[in-house]
């Protein structure tokens, strides 16, 4: 078993690298492999192919990346924790509060940096996880998955529509936010979000570690005491990777949705419930996931461009719908 | 005082039952749009008083606020209270039907349908075909999206929850998609994109008001019609089918009219949200249950709550014209919440 998931995370490993390559391949105008190898050995600012090699695709495929990968450990982590299918970012609703928060923090300082925003962001996320986690476990039953989605729709509307009010007082540089809003890799570049990576990094790593604790959790709250894990200790830790995650995606790429829910599945779908391998999975599929589809969202409606939050919907949905049919049960 | 009024047609085959209390706040509604247009119309950047205003409505005034209030300020207040009749109406319905508390049309996602529909409208057919179908086409996307969830949520018969479930889901896609229609289309401004994400009766016109009245007249009238139906199907499928009521073809219907009136409301005004929840919910404290009365008292409601939502957005942040929609879902999301935890053991 683990000699064939070892395998299977080494090729799935593969593939990501091959998308990233080709996310510095594609788009617009199509490079080829003399040139992007040149833009890295014999790098000159000056021409034209180099620089947006070297900046604007290197940056893109970076953050979908890294996003992808931090989105999707943070949905298998809650997941976990709620032992609710349907548990992720945007169905919890800590999108819209690290949204509303970062809207908020533009608003009082137009140049913030990133890690600024970054915080505003976590802060935001930390406080609707925490509100619907408290709605949601209301009343006999506990976290459904029913409650959890009402509860989080209920908190995503009160934050979105917050936000909304502070966008219309301002409407200068409405239609950026817009585009962030929805979700978007671009116009961020490499060195406005390099401040926030030790942070993520070191959360997705800590996660990868949890692999153990998040299988004692899962036999049962009971049982895992019985084995001597500090329970609480545990929650609390996942509790924080989550948020830092998830606020912190929120804070580069805005509202990335549904793809911190369907990931998990795929890689519990290819693991087994052996959170050991179904983390690491998920943070590389999750990768994979958003590099594909922030090609496929340049390439699409050229010379437009798809909003990536709109692409990930779009995988993610359909899904969603599966598991609601389904009553939101563990299958 | 009886306690119960009834409506017959002379040949007793139509029976409209009114409770009394009803009546009492119908009438008490219909005052108040009233005071609504009258009052209403008068407030804004420049005050203009009742007196002023009837005499300007009436033909007998000096002219000199003919613009203000009746190509500007009436035909907003006029879409502001319909567009609120017709949301209320439609979710009165639906939360007969789906005999669900937390059922409304955003919820179930005929909202989202209906915007999506409209801005796709407005992208690829804007330059061709007229303006005037705006309304049909967001009344077909608003029924596809319902037929869409209802038959996704189909699986050996359709469950409240499961229903309920599908339409976030939905409404979620809707969303994505009104978004790339925004990003994509030349012909929408960000700022005029809030008008659909939001909703908003800012720059109503009289062909609004054209539009939304006769719908919300006619589909008020029919369910009217089908409100005993609407009793007996409280009572479970299975007790109104013995009472004699289709149940199926009259739950068709009532959702057809439903989505009429919910689509109507969004291509005038975009996405109001939580209208549709809150005002039956009101509707209910103030005259029970039955159908019929409640349903036109939660129309009511909900045309004061649009029109309140809008006054308060275009006035107190004067010279900044606030979407309405804000905030409806300002209150509307508490009040969500609300319902929740009252229903916490149910759901």
């Amino acid at each position: 078993m683990n000699k064939r998931n070892a395998l299977l995370l080494l090729s799935a490993f593969i593939l990501m690298a091959g998308a990233f390559i080709a996310s510095l391949l594609l788009g617009r105008t199509n490079y080829s492999w003399v040139t992007l190898v040149s833009s890295f050995t014999q790098y000159n600012p000056e021409q034209v192919d180099h620089l947006i090699i070297r900046t604007e695709r290197l940056s893109r495929a970076v953050i979908a990346l890294s996003v992808g990968a931090a989105v999707s450990l943070a949905g298998a982590m809650m997941q976990a924790l709620t032992r609710n299918p349907l548990a992720s970012p945007d169905v919890f609703g800590i999108n819209s509060g690290a949204i509303l928060l970062v809207v908020l923090a533009t608003l009082l300082n137009p140049s913030s940096p990133m890690l600024h925003l970054a915080l505003y962001a976590v802060g935001g996320a930390t406080v609707s996880a925490f509100i619907v986690y408290g709605l949601g476990s209301l009343g006999r039953d506990g976290l459904t998955p029913i409650k959890l989605v009402l509860a989080g729709s209920a908190i995503t509307a009160l934050f979105s529509s917050g936000t909304q009010a502070i966008l219309v007082m301002n409407e200068n540089g409405l239609q950026d936010v817009l585009f962030w809003l929805a979700g978007s890799v671009s116009g961020r570049s490499i060195d406005q979000v390099l401040p926030l990576f030790p942070f993520m990094a070191a959360a997705g790593v800590a996660a990868l570690f949890m692999g153990r604790a998040v299988n004692l959790l899962m036999t049962g709250e009971d049982v895992a005491k019985g084995l001597g894990q500090n329970t609480v200790q545990v929650k609390l830790m996942l509790g924080v990777l989550i948020v830092v995650l998830a606020g912190g995606s929120v804070a580069i790429v805005g509202a990335v949705g549904f793809i911190g829910l369907f990931v998990p599945h795929l890689a519990r779908s290819l693991t087994g419930r052996d959170y050991r391998w179904a983390l690491p999975f998920s943070a590389v599929l999750g990768g994979l996931l958003l590099i594909i589809a922030d090609i496929a969202a340049r390439l699409l409606i050229m010379p437009n461009e798809i909003p990536i939050g709109v692409m990930t919907a779009a995988i993610g949905i359909p899904f969603f719908i599966h598991v609601a049919r389904k009553g939101g049960a563990w299958k | 005082m009886k306690r119960y009024t009834h409506i017959r047609s002379r040949t007793g085959s139509m029976d409209l039952q009114f409770e009394t209390i009803s009546l009492i706040w119908i009438l008490l509604g219909l005052l108040a749009f009233v005071v609504a247009i009258a009052m209403g119309t008068g407030w804004g950047d420049t005050y203009i008083s009742p007196n002023a205003v009837l005499s300007t409505l009436f033909g007998t005034g000096s002219g000199e606020h003919d613009f203000i209030l009746l190509t500007l300020r009436m035909p907003r207040v006029l879409t502001a209270l319909f567009v609120g009749a017709a949301l209320g109406v439609a979710g009165a319905i639906l939360q007969g039907i789906i005999r669900n508390p937390l059922a409304s049309p955003d919820i179930i996602g005929i909202t989202g349908g209906a915007s999506v529909a409209a801005v796709s409208f407005i992208t690829f057919a804007g330059g061709v075909a007229s303006i005037k179908l705006l309304p049909l086409a967001s009344i077909a996307g608003a029924l596809l999206i319902s037929l869409l969830v209802y038959g996704l949520s189909w699986k050996k018969g359709v469950t409240p929850i499961r229903m309920v479930l599908i339409g976030i889901g939905l409404s979620a896609a809707a969303k994505a998609a009104t978004t790339l229609m925004i990003v994509m289309s030349p012909a929408i401004s960000a700022g005029k994109a809030y008008l659909w994400l939001t909703g908003s009766v800012y720059g109503a016109s009289w062909q609004n008001v054209y539009t939304i009245v006769p719908v919300v007249v006619l589909g008020t009238l029919l369910a009217l019609a089908f409100s005993r139906s609407l009793n007996a199907q409280e009572l479970g499928d299975d007790i109104a089918s013995s009472l004699g009521v289709k149940v199926q073809r009259h739950r068709f219907l009532l959702i057809l009219i439903s989505v009429v009136l919910a689509g109507t409301a969004v291509s005038v005004a975009g996405a109001i949200g939580f209208i549709g929840l809150i005002a039956p919910h009101i509707a209910r404290r103030l005259v029970g249950r039955l159908y019929g009365g409640m349903m036109l008292v939660s129309g009511l409601i909900g045309g004061l709550l649009v029109f309140m939502a809008d006054l308060i957005a275009r006035t107190l942040f004067y010279p900044l014209d606030i979407p309405a929609g804000i905030f409806t879902a300002g209150i509307g999301a508490p009040f969500f919440i609300y319902l929740l935890f009252r229903n916490r053991n149910q759901i």
